[in-house]
């Protein structure tokens, strides 16, 4: 309970951040509109393909502007110097990294909730997939934002900063972009759910390895 | 250091040896695979002598810098640095030739360079993931932090190989299985006589042998480089 309180704390501190500068979150939604309209350009989606390559096109969109998130995640506090503030406060690094964690997917929630009305509207698929849709993005944020907010605090202490956190997490992720893409084809396509089980299962178990890995590993990470 | 650099030599020698035998093993000794109908396939065939062991270097080399980094975070030793960037430099050369050699293979068998099979998607997206490692590393300043950072990415790039596996396993697969009970199956698949499968043991312990030469020689860099490193900060700090 000592421990939560102190997560939410962080949290505040980067949703307060946020309300009051909004650099992000309208940065990532606008972004995330623009790659499904690219891939609408450069695939000329028509009503015969439509269906077969959306699940892709959004899992693109979605990966893409969580990407934007989570860099901005720590390139932020160490611009402003707050990184040091952070790392001395009283509380267990694995804390900080829980906080941290928590506020990145946050931030990417929203943005898949604000993207995912406009993406069934755009491709005209029906709005009952809407929750089933919702909670395949929750689990899929879940594994983005773990080994992402750990390489995030990486990436920015290196020279290239913004530049290698997509190279260094686009292919530990693929684990969660093919079973998040196979599971939404599957929602679009009205499949039962006992089709489409091992990508759940393969989904939920890397959310759990890989939010573990990174809250052990996050201490040998941030420290100086 | 001069028993080193003869041990070295004389490792070196050794290698270049087994290596001409491995060669004259595998064009000239090994037999046909009874059930691969097409000159062309055959003959493609015997690429697999040094396409497979040269994946089993890729593999151990990853595994080996994997460990190396938990035993840096553990005891903060440069060495342990040391071994994982020089491990993983030469898996990469292995993993980049494997690319290439599977995709030669590939040509005359499944009359493609290339197919989103798992091996090959796996293969290729740890090459990435190791690329990724050596930029990592070339970007941060910091000799400590940037074998903290290595010896964190390269435990969690290793762990994920299985994950991605088995993710892209579970699309259609036509990768020969040769070892284990499936031998045989997949589009140019073959079965292991006593004579081919020496040839390929032979192989195998000569290409073994191919890593551990090349990583000492490669761990005498590193060290010599940590050492012109410790002395120019003794230098610059008198």
């Amino acid at each position: 309970m000592r421990h939560l309180r102190k997560i939410l704390a962080i949290v505040a501190k980067d949703l307060i951040a946020e309300l009051r500068t909004r650099e992000m979150l309208g940065a990532m939604f606008v972004f995330a509109l623009l790659v499904i309209f690219i891939f609408n350009f450069a695939f000329e989606l028509r009503a015969e393909n439509q269906r077969t390559l959306a699940p892709g096109v959004l899992w693109v969109a979605i990966t893409f502007s969580g990407m934007l998130g989570l860099s901005r995640s720590f390139i932020r506090e160490k611009d402003r110097g707050s990184l040091e503030g952070l790392l001395l406060a009283p509380v267990d690094r694995g804390v900080i990294f829980l906080g941290k964690m928590l506020g990145n997917a946050l931030f990417i929630v929203v943005t898949d909730l604000i993207i995912l009305p406009v993406f069934v509207v755009l491709f005209n698929i029906p709005i009952a997939t809407l929750p089933r849709l919702g909670t395949i993005a929750i689990l899929g944020t879940i594994g983005l934002s773990g080994v992402g907010t750990l390489f995030s605090a990486m990436a920015v202490h290196t020279r290239a900063r913004e530049i290698l956190l997509p190279v260094l997490l686009f292919p530990l992720i693929v684990p969660v972009i093919l079973s998040t893409v196979k599971l939404s084809a599957a929602v679009i396509d009205n499949l039962p759910l006992a089709e489409v089980r091992q990508w759940f299962s393969l989904l939920v178990v890397f959310d759990l390895v890989f939010v573990v890995l990174s809250f052990l590993f996050f201490d040998y990470v941030v420290e100086e | 250091m001069k028993h080193f650099n003869h041990l070295v030599t004389g490792l070196f020698i050794l290698t270049g040896l087994l290596m001409l035998g491995a060669i004259v093993l595998a064009l000239g000794i090994a037999p046909d695979p009874v059930n691969l109908a097409t000159p062309t396939e055959r003959f493609a065939q015997r690429i697999f002598y040094f396409h497979v062991p040269n994946w089993w270097v890729g593999f151990l080399a990853y595994l080996v810098a994997a460990i190396a980094g938990v035993l840096y975070l553990i005891s903060r030793r440069e060495q342990w640095d040391a071994v994982g960037v020089s491990s993983i430099e030469i898996g990469l050369a292995f993993n980049t030739i494997g690319l290439i050699s599977g995709s030669i293979w590939a040509k005359p068998t499944w009359n493609t360079w290339w197919t989103w099979e798992p091996r090959l998607t796996t293969a290729a997206i740890g090459w990435l993931m190791y690329v990724g490692y050596l930029m990592l590393r070339s970007a941060i300043e910091n000799s400590q932090r940037r074998a903290r950072f290595a010896a964190v990415f390269s435990i969690l790039a290793f762990l994920d190989v299985p994950i991605i596996f088995l993710a892209i396993r579970w699309w259609r697969t036509i990768h020969p299985v040769v070892i284990g009970t499936e031998g045989g199956q997949g589009v140019g698949g073959f079965a292991l006589g006593p004579t081919i499968q020496l040839v390929f043991f032979f192989c195998l312990g000569t290409f073994t042998l191919l890593y551990v030469t090349l990583m000492l020689v490669r761990l005498r860099v590193e060290f010599l480089s940590q050492r012109v490193e410790r002395l120019r900060q003794h230098l610059m700090f008198r």
